[in-house]
């Protein structure tokens, strides 16, 4: 069961990017389609971020495990749909110039928490496996509470690269604020 | 990278040379004008000098009062009502007049005036905007020796602009130029495009347009022009006055805080067509340059 459950969601989660390749393909992007691919994957970038930081609160309000089954891969397509992201900009939209890329990185504070949180997934997927929970063992629960920074550097990324912060950079950041509030009480109460 | 001409597409050039002006007020030489177009499109340059299609300069906007998504103009602005409409022209001026768009479309000629569009946000378009020069219109009042700047405020209708309702801006829109812009012989009343009517997602019945300029200098459903003596606050100055300026000038040397401005997308372009360069002034150096000699365009962004 928790098998099928599993191949679904993997499913579900590769769909996103069925879609932009179809759309690329067949030009479907509108008028600014570098823009339009480099939105599509952040944002879902931040999707798969707050679906990550919902499977344990999920866990505890349902009393089901399969939440935490499924955590890993859809912290797999965190790193999947950040690195699609990065890649559209550094390849697509700058195409490895890479002076512009470096100032970007530099100067813009956006690009730049940007890159730091596509950074601090490398050692999250790098230890993603079975093998390294066993190495790591209580390390490996240390260091993916990474992801939390992760998910703060990405709605500051989102705000900052916002020319408003109305409405969906508000909500993403409420979202994600709610998500790690939820953690925190959970801690105290048991 | 080919350096382009700005005066191929500067419509002097191109109605000097290949035709007379397009007499036009609004709708009646919609025939006439598109047929101009696709001459104009097969004899143009590739790029930066090729018009942007109608469907992606009518579909693809900012315009906050109607949304904050680029589709959301054109979602939701059709029902927008545009008559009547009336423009009042005030402030630092020795009698303060009130014109009515039947008023205005009777008193000026628009002429097809094709210029480059440079959204602060790193695209560009190339439009062909139906319009006359400001300074036409800012003849009809005389102003006082005070007069140092010109506002131009937006209409305010929450009603009938969704956007309004929430505070993204300090409703209602607001921009500014100094007189010697304001007067400048490039800086266009909008009344259509593509040889129509102006569609209400671009800001109709009436707007300003400013080709050397980020895009957001250029004020859309204008209700009044104001003359000032100090330099006036604009919307976006407003909400961010580390980010964007008063003069706001294309300039590939000035960083906008989050966009490096040296280079643009051509919207309409494919996937996979490189990013071309920011020219200064969007292009209209030659026009234009002599209004900043002296001053640090750093400084003043
Ligand atoms: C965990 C990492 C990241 C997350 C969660 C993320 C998320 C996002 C989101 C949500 C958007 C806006 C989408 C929209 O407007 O619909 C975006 C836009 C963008 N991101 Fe990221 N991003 C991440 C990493 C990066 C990195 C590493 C870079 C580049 C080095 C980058 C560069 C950009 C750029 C250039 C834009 C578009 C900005 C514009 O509209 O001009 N992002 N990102």
């Amino acid at each position: 069961m928790i098998k099928y459950f599993k191949q679904g969601v993997f499913v579900l989660s590769i769909i996103p990017f069925v879609l932009i390749v179809y759309k690329t393909f067949y030009n479907k992007l509108g008028p600014e389609p570098v823009k339009e691919i480099t939105h599509f994957t952040g944002e879902w970038t931040l999707i798969f971020i707050c679906l990550t930081l919902a499977m344990s609160p999920l866990k505890r309000f349902t009393n089901l495990n399969f939440w935490i089954k499924i955590r890993r891969m859809l912290g797999l397509f965190v790193f999947f749909y950040a690195t699609l992201h990065l890649f559209t900009y550094v390849g697509i939209d700058y195409r490895f110039e890479w002076q512009p890329i470096l100032d970007d990185v530099v100067k813009k504070k956006y690009v730049f928490i940007g890159f730091a949180a596509w950074l601090l997934l490398i050692p999250l997927a790098a230890t993603s496996s079975q093998k390294m929970i066993k190495i790591l063992k209580q390390n490996w629960k240390k260091l993916h509470k990474l992801i939390y920074v992760i998910a703060i550097f990405g709605s500051l990324h989102y705000i900052w690269l916002s020319k408003t912060i109305f409405f969906k950079p508000l909500i993403y950041s409420l979202i994600i604020i709610l998500l790690l509030l939820l953690r925190i009480r959970f801690k105290k109460t048991t | 990278m080919k350096k382009i001409k700005y005066s191929e597409i500067t419509p002097e050039k191109i109605y000097k040379n290949r035709r007379s002006f397009i007499k036009s007020l609004g709708l009646g030489a919609s025939s006439l004008a598109i047929s101009s177009i696709s001459f104009l499109n097969s004899a143009s340059a590739k790029n930066r000098d090729e018009l942007t299609s109608y469907k992606d300069i009518t579909t693809y906007n900012n315009y906050y009062e109607f949304g904050t998504s680029k589709s959301d103009p054109y979602r939701n602005s059709q029902i927008f009502k545009t008559t009547p409409w009336e423009i009042a022209i005030e402030g630092e001026v020795e009698k303060a007049i009130k014109l009515s768009m039947e008023e205005i479309s009777e008193m000026f000629v628009s002429e097809e005036r094709i210029y480059r569009l440079r959204c602060v946000e790193g695209w560009s378009m190339v439009i062909p905007w139906m319009g006359f020069s400001l300074s036409k219109l800012l003849s009809k009042v005389n102003p006082t020796s005070k007069a140092k700047f010109v506002e131009f405020e937006s209409i305010y209708d929450p009603t009938q602009m969704k956007g309004q309702r929430y505070p993204v801006l300090n409703w209602p829109y607001n921009e500014g130029l100094r007189l010697d812009e304001a007067m400048h012989p490039l800086t266009t009343v909008v009344t259509g495009l593509y040889g129509k009517k102006l569609p209400n997602q671009n800001g109709a019945p009436l707007r300003i347009f400013i080709p050397w300029k980020y895009g957001f200098k250029s004020a859309k459903a204008i209700v009044k022009i104001k003359f000032v003596e100090n330099m006036p606050t604009s919307s976006w100055m407003w909400a961010s006055p580390r980010e964007y300026g008063f003069y706001s000038n294309v300039n590939p040397n000035v960083d906008h805080p989050r966009w490096s401005q040296a280079t643009e997308r051509i919207i309409g372009e494919g996937v996979w067509a490189p990013r071309v360069k920011t020219l200064m002034f969007n292009g209209y150096g030659d026009e234009v340059a002599n209004l900043y000699t002296g001053m640090d365009l750093k400084k003043y962004f």
